[in-house]
């Protein structure tokens, strides 16, 4: 176990590199440069700018500073916005996205469950029909889609009731979250809903239920103890994925909700093209999937005893 | 030896002949099917999959074919129809081109109003001309236009200009009119220029006008039509309405699901090529080879699929002119390769132990034909179900880039841009966001369904129990 997570740990790091390394190389094969703007600069300024983002040294020398940098946990300056490190933003606004992906990834994971267990149970009747409805919905809608009627559904509401019962855009009390990430853990809902489904349907079927109903147990403590304890697994399994999904689709629901995340804040790089930020952000959020992947791979093999790690 | 025996014999060779032959007394075998004949029947028993298929079918021929039966210009403006919803009314009223108005001269009215704020003139989407009579005290005034109709106490809306007399009591309005219901409120300033308590407000409902000429350049009429003032003429016709730049929305629609599909089925096929030229070389080869093959491949599927997605484009850059949708292509093929190379690596592992493959090696078959004859046709079925989930999974990736803005560029329309813009004005224009957002949801949901479908009828072992 030690030494499977310890290799694991490795591979992560290995990962991470070659991401860190990927994104440099992307970022140096842009067309033009960063120091490039409207302002037309005379040439002891631009070259002052270069000797101070390090830009006039040699690519080679480059890579290793940056790849130092890292290793320090140091991702640089703006350069878009005057003397703000990497490291603030990451600092200031990945809390927020982070809150947001927990919220959704809870909604995701409990409606998933609960959906796809009760379709299981009513199969082929009406609660399992109009579920089973809504969850292809879920899955073929865009998640930008979802945000923009989310949103156009509070305005609605709040119109409707004349008060403004939950706030349509911003952040920072529990009544901002609550709506983004409902919309953000839709997708994610309807696939886990899918997923919990069809192990229920495997679960339902198997021996140790059958002995367990022979037993003469109450149907609840069949449910809650044998069933739904064993279909939950596979659920655990894609939530490395619905994790990386989720972090992917905070970027639109931060956009069109106007929430201070990370997500929206790497956008806005993309777009004003600040090289650091979007190596840096980059780097991060690689960095935070690749090593979330791994913990939930071993929280799946603490779990599932039946999954031995090697 | 042989000889002896031929000559001890008593048999001759005649007592081999077939004493007679028997005739098919019955027969229970059907005509044989092949592996895609079975998996047609079987698809064509699945309702929701033949639905999908049709319906992929259908935006096939609307993408290809619909821009003849609609040719359209999608990057054409009509700026005399911003923002319009289907089936809104068209019809526009023929006036004389515009005249410079003096303040003073007014066309006969037949207003109910005669006093107080009101219409100098008929009121259309040329100017809106305003006409007041003058307030007890008032220094100048302040003329407001509102889109929303007011209630005591909300903001009055868009301050459009101040008169600098208490006597300058007319006002024109030429400023970006559409034809809609507009509010106006005229606010008495003091002496100051503050705003005093006394205010009128008139609702003004503005006209489509257009004026002979410019519906003689447009071919709205014959270039002999004689029409006066007041007549009526219809507008073009935009049968899903129209964008917040005036482009025909069906044109924008066909030629963004030609974006949009293009990228959904031609990323997927090249990567899932790849995908399978790399996994067959990798399972084939073995060994160390494959070994290093296949650690690569763990290394790029380890990589944040859209932020890398997003990075990419950014490297790859778009020039002047250019439509973004190669490197958005290019980019995706570089990502997504691994998961089918995994894929098609196992499944020709598992191939070569077949007994099959063993007995066709030992009747002289090479590694060539093998690999064409044995191994591809039957990974094929497996292949073919990952292009058709790969594909829903490419167009919303499309859309997602195209909805950051990190897609096509404009005026290229796609569905994930259109949505982008559309949702802007989601709450004026619902239109504008709804139709690209539903025909992309449509496509997701055939391909998938058609996947589900694909996926039963292909391949035995992975059906789903549905």
């Amino acid at each position: 176990m030690w030494r499977y997570t310890l290799r694991r740990l490795i591979q992560g790091v290995i990962t991470v590199w070659f991401i860190a390394t990927a994104t440099f190389i992307a970022m140096h094969n842009v067309p033009g440069d960063p120091l490039s703007s409207d302002k037309a600069v005379s040439e002891e300024i631009r070259a002052n700018l270069e000797a101070k983002y390090g830009l006039d040294r040699p690519v080679t020398q480059q890579y290793l500073i940056y790849v130092k940098n890292l290793l320090r946990g140091d991702f640089g300056i703006s350069f878009t916005q005057k003397n703000r490190e990497v490291n603030d933003i990451i600092r200031e606004h990945f809390p927020v996205s982070a809150t947001l992906g927990i919220l959704a990834i809870v909604f995701a994971g409990l409606g998933g469950v609960l959906w796809g267990a009760l379709t299981a149970l009513y199969r082929n009747r009406l609660p399992d029909i109009v579920i089973m409805f809504l969850v292809i919905l879920g899955i073929s809608v865009p998640s930008f889609v979802f945000a923009a009627l989310g949103q156009l559904a509070l305005v609605n509401l709040n119109d409707l009731l004349g008060i403004s019962l939950l706030p349509v855009a911003g952040w920072g009390t529990v009544w901002h979250m609550l709506v983004p990430s409902l919309v953000l853990g839709l997708g994610t809902m309807a696939y886990l809903t899918r997923l919990m489904r069809s192990s229920m349907l495997e679960i339902i079927s198997s021996d140790f239920v059958r002995t367990a109903r022979a037993k003469g147990l109450p149907a609840t403590q069949i449910f809650t103890r044998h069933q739904l304890r064993n279909a939950i697994l596979p659920v655990v399994t894609v939530l490395g994925p619905s994790i990386a999904a989720i972090t992917t689709g905070g970027f639109v629901v931060e956009m069109v909700f106007a929430i201070p995340g990370l997500g929206r804040y790497f956008v806005q790089a993309v777009q004003q093209l600040d090289y650091t930020v979007i190596m840096g952000t980059t780097v991060f959020y690689g960095a935070f999937l690749v090593f979330m992947v791994i913990v939930v791979d071993l929280l799946y093999g603490w779990i599932d005893p039946r999954v031995r790690l090697e | 030896m042989a000889e002896a025996s031929q000559n001890d014999s008593p048999l001759s060779p005649d007592a081999f002949d077939l004493l007679h032959v028997e005739r098919r007394v019955q027969s229970l075998s059907r005509p044989s099917l092949s592996y895609w004949q079975d998996a047609w029947i079987r698809l064509r028993a699945n309702r929701r999959a033949l639905i999908s298929l049709y319906i992929v079918l259908g935006l096939l021929v609307f993408t290809l074919f619909g821009p003849l039966l609609w040719p359209v210009d999608p990057s054409a403006q009509d700026l005399d129809q911003i923002s319009r919803p289907p089936g809104a009314s068209r019809a526009a009223v023929i006036v004389d081109p515009y005249q410079p108005w003096d303040g003073k001269s007014f066309s006969p009215m037949q207003a109910p109003v005669q006093t107080g704020l009101r219409l100098a003139e008929p009121a259309n989407a040329q100017a809106v001309r305003l006409l007041w009579d003058p307030m007890p005290g008032a220094a100048g005034y302040r003329i407001y236009r509102n889109i929303f109709p007011m209630n005591p106490g909300d903001a009055l809306g868009l301050p459009l200009a101040e008169t600098l007399t208490g006597a300058d009591t007319t006002f024109e309005d030429r400023m970006d009119l559409r034809p809609r219901r507009y509010y106006y409120t005229i606010v008495a300033l003091d002496g100051l220029g503050e705003e005093t308590k006394a205010m009128e407000m008139l609702p003004v409902e503005v006209t489509r006008v257009i004026t002979l000429e410019e519906a003689k350049e447009r071919g709205l009429v014959g270039a002999d039509a004689q029409l006066v003032p007041g007549n009526a003429v219809q507008l073009a016709l935009h049968p899903l309405g129209t964008d917040y730049l005036g482009r025909d929305m069906l044109a924008r629609l066909m030629y963004g699901a030609r974006v949009s599909l293009f990228i959904g089925i031609c990323a997927p096929f090249l990567f899932v090529l790849f995908g399978v030229v790399y996994g067959s070389a990798s399972g084939f080869l073995g060994g160390r080879w494959d070994h290093l093959f296949m650690r690569f491949a763990d290394f790029v599927i380890a990589l944040p699929f859209l932020l890398f997605m997003i990075l990419f484009k950014i490297a790859f850059g778009i020039g002047p002119g250019e439509s973004g949708i190669m490197p958005m292509v290019v980019a995706m093929v570089m990502l997504s390769w691994p998961a089918t190379a995994r894929l098609v690596r196992g499944q020709i592992l598992q191939i070569r132990e077949e007994g099959y493959i063993s007995a066709s090696r030992l009747l002289g078959a090479r590694t060539g034909y093998l690999v064409l004859r044995h191994m591809i046709p039957n990974t094929m079925g497996v292949i073919l179900v990952t292009v058709t989930f790969a594909v829903p999974s490419a167009i919303f990736t499309e859309a997602f880039l195209s909805f950051i803005g990190m897609g096509v560029a404009p005026p290229t329309p796609s569905w994930g841009s259109m949505c982008n813009e559309g949702i802007k004005t989601m709450l004026t224009y619902p239109h504008e966001l709804i139709f690209p957002a539903v025909f992309i949801s449509i496509t997701v949901l055939a391909f998938n369904l058609l996947g589900d479908g694909l996926r039963d009828a292909l391949d035995a072992r992975m059906r789903s129990r549905e």
